[in-house]
């Protein structure tokens, strides 16, 4: 069942359409007592339960270095754990990625090819994935305009600022349609102006298309903007120390910034993560 | 353009016209007798004397230069791609790589001369072994060190170990292997030199390399130093070509703006 309603947003002045789940889907990741161990020896997880489920928006915050990251790589099916069971869409991580297109992933940086356009990089994990060249130009035009970078097709990447470029690198994770979209601190590295933009952006994306999305950050107030719920891990070896649900709703805007609701959330996730922190 | 001639261009020569008049100055001078420093007249004339051998000479230098640079070209890439599937690969024959780098180029000559006979193979294959270095560094350097998230990125797509060398490896390595190229282009002609010194008697039409070994057995300084005039154009015309044509390949894969 989706409820479907029109707001307006005072950023962008435009019609958005805005999808809430009532019913309780399934879980897209599922993690019990997952831990890993690297070559090194150092135990960067140990006994992570966690679950997202579909549509859900999760960030994951906490001290660094307590492998966010490394959960992140793991759900992507890039490491392999060492200990408990992980499963995405129902499989291993790994053969999820082998069989379906399963994860999108954006970077601390936006990891343009800088020998591409920006059309040509939007459409580079289709292109690996075989699809043909017409049906990839259509996907581009798709996403170029719902990013507003259609007149940037053409352009390169060291041409376009820092925000556009993530708007690229975010389109290209999505444009694969991917079961899950995976975020390592995205916005850690752009100014406060863009980092506010962006976020309103992913937001709006969310509501357009719908996608499920565990989001990586250390900056709380990020994190409580965007997600369902947030979840904060302790030190390494990295574990859930406690969760805490905001739920206010699919549809925000920046007027929520200024919210006590939103602050009291901020300080009950700050709350968690001083304890999380030895 | 004018300015920048201006500005570029003209202090050099202004230079070489001071030095040269100072050389010619100080010949006279001292009554230098001209087998040991002939003056700039003197070598000027005898260039023009001998300017038909002198201009084959160096057509013959250019031709064992460019087929020594071509071949560090092809073989140093190719040598770069097997290098780049491993690094058990890299760590077992690297060592041998620097060895091309280490060695001195005159007691390797003999040798190839030796084993590929006197004459223009044996020219071609100094040239290649003074020139291939810094081609196969830089371009080993170029297709491993790729952007970690890069490489991540193309994984989590599935990509193919073809599609990781065509999409991400080779492009990324294009402008350090240009570079590369660039350096060894000054090598490349040091070379072709350097291998004529000792395998081009072999030669029908000799190169600069033994017309500077012949004029110097017949005590021709003035030949000498028209020789050693042709070898500094030489080197620097093959130079300014391959950084024009560096320029060229990086402007289309660069255009309009690849520097972040």
């Amino acid at each position: 069942m989706e409820r479907v309603t029109r707001r307006k947003t005072n950023a962008t002045h435009s019609h958005i359409l805005c999808r809430v789940n009532d019913d309780n889907p399934g879980l897209i990741v599922e993690s019990r007592q997952v831990g890993i161990r690297f070559p090194s020896g150092t135990l960067a997880l140990h006994g992570l339960d966690l679950g997202v489920r579909e549509g859900e928006f999760v960030s994951l915050v906490g001290p660094s270095g307590c492998g966010k990251s490394t959960f992140l790589r793991l759900v992507a099916g890039l490491l392999d754990p060492t200990e408990g069971q992980l499963t995405v869409g129902g499989m291993g991580p790994i053969h999820a990625r082998k069989t379906s297109h399963s994860c999108g992933f954006v970077f601390q940086s936006p990891t343009l090819l800088p020998w591409r356009t920006v059309q040509e990089n939007l459409v580079l994990p289709l292109e690996l994935e075989g699809m043909a060249s017409a049906a990839r130009r259509v996907v581009a035009e798709e996403w170029l305009e719902r990013v507003g970078l259609t007149e940037f097709a053409k352009a390169w990447p060291a041409q376009l600022s820092g925000g556009m470029r993530m708007r690229v690198s975010i389109a290209r994770a999505l444009a694969s349609r991917p079961r899950i979209l995976l975020m390592d601190e995205p916005f850690a590295a752009l100014d406060d102006i863009t980092r506010g933009g962006l976020q309103e952006e992913l937001l709006r994306l969310r509501a357009e298309i719908g996608f499920t999305t565990l989001f990586v950050t250390h900056n709380v107030s990020e994190a409580v903007f965007l997600s369902d719920r947030v979840v904060v891990m302790t030190g390494r070896p990295g574990r859930i120390q406690g969760e805490v649900a905001v739920g206010f709703g699919g549809c925000r805007d920046d007027d929520l910034r200024g919210d006590a609701a939103f602050a009291s959330k901020i300080r009950e996730v700050a709350h968690l993560l001083k304890m999380a922190t030895p | 353009m004018i300015a920048r001639l201006s500005k570029n261009v003209l202090p050099p020569l202004a230079f070489l016209a001071i030095v040269v008049v100072g050389w010619g100055l100080v010949v006279r001078g001292f009554a230098l007798p001209s087998y040991l420093v002939p003056s700039p007249v003197a070598v000027f004339l005898e260039a023009w004397a001998s300017r038909s051998d002198l201009g084959h000479a160096s057509l013959v230098t250019l031709a064992g230069a460019l087929c020594g640079f071509g071949l560090s070209l092809v073989l140093g890439t190719a040598v770069a791609l097997v290098f780049a599937q491993a690094a058990w690969i890299r760590a077992s024959l690297f060592p041998y790589a620097i060895f091309l780098q280490t060695v001195p180029i005159v007691a390797v000559a003999p040798l190839i001369v030796i084993w590929f006979g006197a004459g223009f193979p044996s020219v071609v294959l100094v040239s290649f072994v003074l020139s291939v270095f810094p081609i196969l560094s830089n371009a080993v350097t170029g297709l491993v060190r790729v952007d970690p998230e890069l490489l991540e990125l193309f994984q989590i797509h599935n990509a193919t170990r073809w599609q990781i060398l065509t999409k991400l490896r080779l492009p990324h390595a294009v402008p350090m292997v240009v570079a590369g190229a660039k350096v060894s282009s000054g090598l490349t002609v040091i070379g072709a030199i350097v291998g004529e010194f000792f395998a081009g008697y072999g030669a029908q039409t000799p190169g600069l390399g033994y017309l500077i070994l012949q004029s110097s057995g017949q005590l021709r300084t003035e030949l000498l130093f028209a020789c050693v005039a042709a070898s500094t154009l030489l080197g620097l015309s093959v130079f300014l070509a391959t950084g024009l044509v560096a320029r060229l390949v990086l402007a289309r894969l660069d255009e309009p703006g690849r520097r972040q």
